[in-house]
């Protein structure tokens, strides 16, 4: 909507969209230390905590939507009428939902719907905007125009009313696999992300492209394909994917709110929304708490994870706040 | 300054088209409109074909969305399944909304601007973490979660604030409003931290310092009129956020809003009423964000010289 962010997430508003050009310009000195940018920025996360904790709880959530059967034995599909709302236990930790489902069972499979719509998402905004952003800022003229004004329009759709409204218009249904309702979602989403990431690019590439390496480099006949790889792309693509990273927690986080909303994925498909959703009736608060604590947490710690990691990566790529 | 207006007006006129048309198409030309109108099953025949006539759908997509425009300009955004005019429902239904909007605006504003300034001053510090943290809490936290969760305990268990908010009045829009502004609270203060820990490190506040400046004028007159700029952008953008928001607080707290009557039509597949709703908030969402992008443009003349 405004010229002067480049992002619409805002937890990256600090971020230089030149943090990769620093590089180049700050060489000399870091030469002294014979480090890269990278390396550098490695030694700073190494010594980090949080960065620890939320690499660990990532991977932790990726096992556990690859495979749920090593955290958990039982069907997620097995309800027991009998045990419905039961407390937690030690034979059901996190107690029995509504139908008797068990909740940690269903929880673990929960993660695979967060995880795949988040990571769909997040590759889709990044390959396409990336794309984008690249040729507009490369290209410039009419095709930059054009590509500028198309993602404003995006852009002026709020992403949760846009998901809403698409979603709504073509729901998943019941018939298919997860793979495809998620991949829905996941495109619906990617739809409305794409223009901060090609605007974040698009800025990356008219940092670098004046610069005189840049220059020296066309000067010698090397192509603009190669021009991209080898001298564009490792300068812009550390904030692009910072803030990939960071979006991929909110994207977990609207396609939550989507199923809560009774919009995304359906049951029986299994997925944290829907669980939340049916847990977060007044009278089941009241009478089940634990239905509506395990899933939350769950999911909570899920978007932490991405957007601490984006967080503590952004500072340690950002020479300016050492 | 007047050419920087006009040329903001004229921007936004694409957009709004845009936007209007994006919507249109995916909704009438490329989605089903009359999904959920007969129910769980397809509609029948004769039905489909009057639908088509009464929207226009039999005609080219550019005449129909030149129709479906001029009834938009003209405040008609058509009739829902139980034969009400959709903007007749939600002009009911605006003020509580709008109430709602306004608190949680302010307490993001208050709360945020406040914790932000106090953890960039001291940053480092032990309140400086405090606020890092519990921030980047808030952000994660899902609203519904937070929503859910604040009505279980100081709704349910402590009693303090009423557990639903049905007639919308002032004191029971207050904890609702606490949580539509929770995420928003947190990205406010964190972008104050930032801008003002950064603006802290700039030459003009070293200058302001050694001419002997205290630091409450450095950091009051100099330093925070500059953090807050990006703020206001902040805030423009943040409109979005609560309309998102707005729909899952008022869905838990049945506040009989905006947010709840789209979240009920969801719910029945009212589609017009969804649609109509949709376009109506993201046309709003447009022209705050012009007003707020305006706004920028008296607060930092650059914006506008460029």
């Amino acid at each position: 909507m405004t010229d002067t962010t480049s992002s619409d997430s805002v937890i990256a508003v600090t971020i230089d969209p030149t943090g990769g050009p620093e590089g180049p310009v700050s060489a000399p000195e870091k030469r002294e230390k014979a480090r890269s940018l990278g390396s550098d920025a490695w030694q700073e996360l190494r010594h980090r905590p949080m960065f620890w904790i939320s690499a660990t709880l990532i991977v932790l959530f990726v096992v556990m939507a690859a495979f749920p059967q090593l955290f958990t034995s039982k069907d997620p599909y097995y309800g027991d009428l009998n045990r419905a709302r039961e407390a937690p236990s030690p034979d059901a930790w996190f107690g029995m939902d509504s139908q008797g489902y068990d909740v940690y069972t269903r929880t673990v499979y929960g993660a695979r719907a967060s995880i795949m719509v988040g990571i769909f998402a997040t590759v889709f905004t990044l390959v396409f905007g990336s794309l984008v952003g690249i040729i507009s800022g490369y290209r410039g003229g009419w095709v930059d125009s054009l590509a500028s004004r198309i993602g404003e329009i995006f852009l002026g759709i709020p992403l949760l009313l846009g998901g809403i409204l698409f979603i709504y218009s073509f729901p998943p249904s019941l018939d298919e696999p997860l793979v495809v309702s998620v991949a829905k979602i996941a495109l619906v989403l990617g739809i409305f992300g794409w223009p901060s990431i090609a605007r974040l690019m698009r800025s990356s590439v008219l940092q670098v492209k004046p610069n005189d390496y840049v220059q020296a480099a066309r000067a010698l006949g090397a192509s603009p394909g190669r021009i991209i790889s080898s001298h564009i792309l490792p300068n812009s693509l550390a904030s692009v994917i910072v803030v990939s990273t960071i979006n991929l927690g909110a994207y977990i986080s609207i396609e939550a709110t989507l199923s809560f909303l009774g919009i995304g994925l359906q049951p029986p498909a299994i997925s944290w929304g829907i669980q939340i959703s049916e847990a977060s009736t007044i009278g089941l608060i009241r009478a089940a708490p634990y239905l509506l604590l395990f899933p939350s947490v769950f999911l909570s710690a899920a978007v932490l994870a991405f957007i601490m990691l984006g967080d503590v990566v952004r500072d340690a790529l950002d020479p300016r706040l050492r | 300054m007047g050419k920087y207006v006009i040329r903001r007006l004229l921007q936004m006129i694409p957009v709004i088209i845009g936007v209007t048309f994006i919507i249109y198409v995916s909704v009438y030309a490329l989605g089903d409109p009359t999904v959920g109108r007969c129910g769980e099953r397809p509609c029948p025949p004769g039905y489909i074909a009057k639908f088509r006539a009464d929207y226009n759908l039999d005609k080219p997509l550019i005449v129909q969305y030149l129709l479906y425009m001029g009834n938009l300009l003209q405040g008609d955004l058509g009739t829902n399944f139980f034969g009400n005019q959709v903007v007749d429902e939600l002009a009911s239904r605006w003020p509580t909304t709008l109430r709602l909007g306004l608190m949680a605006l302010v307490i993001e504003t208050v709360i945020g601007i406040s914790a932000g300034v106090v953890a960039g001053i001291r940053r480092g510090k032990f309140v400086d973490n405090l606020v890092t943290v519990s921030t980047l809490f808030l952000i994660s936290i899902p609203i519904f979660v937070i929503g859910s969760t604040a009505q279980l305990i100081f709704g349910v268990r402590l009693g303090w604030f009423p557990v639903t908010s049905t007639q919308g009045t002032t004191y029971q829009l207050i904890l609702p409003a606490f949580v539509l502004a929770s995420a928003s609270l947190a990205y406010i203060a964190r972008l104050m931290r930032a801008n003002l820990s950064e603006n802290l490190r700039a030459d003009y506040v070293r200058t302001a310092k050694a001419k002997g400046l205290s630091n409450s004028r450095t950091v009051g007159v100099h330093t925070l009129r500059n953090s807050l700029i990006p703020v206001v952008t902040y805030i423009g953008i943040d409109i979005g956020a609560l309309m998102g928001g707005a729909i899952v607080t008022e869905r838990i707290f049945n506040i009989n809003g905006i947010g709840n009557f789209l979240y009920r039509s969801i719910r029945l597949k009212d589609g017009t009423s969804v649609v109509g709703t949709i376009v109506c908030l993201v046309l709003i969402y447009l022209l705050v964000n012009l007003l707020v992008d305006i706004l920028y443009g008296f607060l930092d003349p650059r914006i506008s010289n460029d």
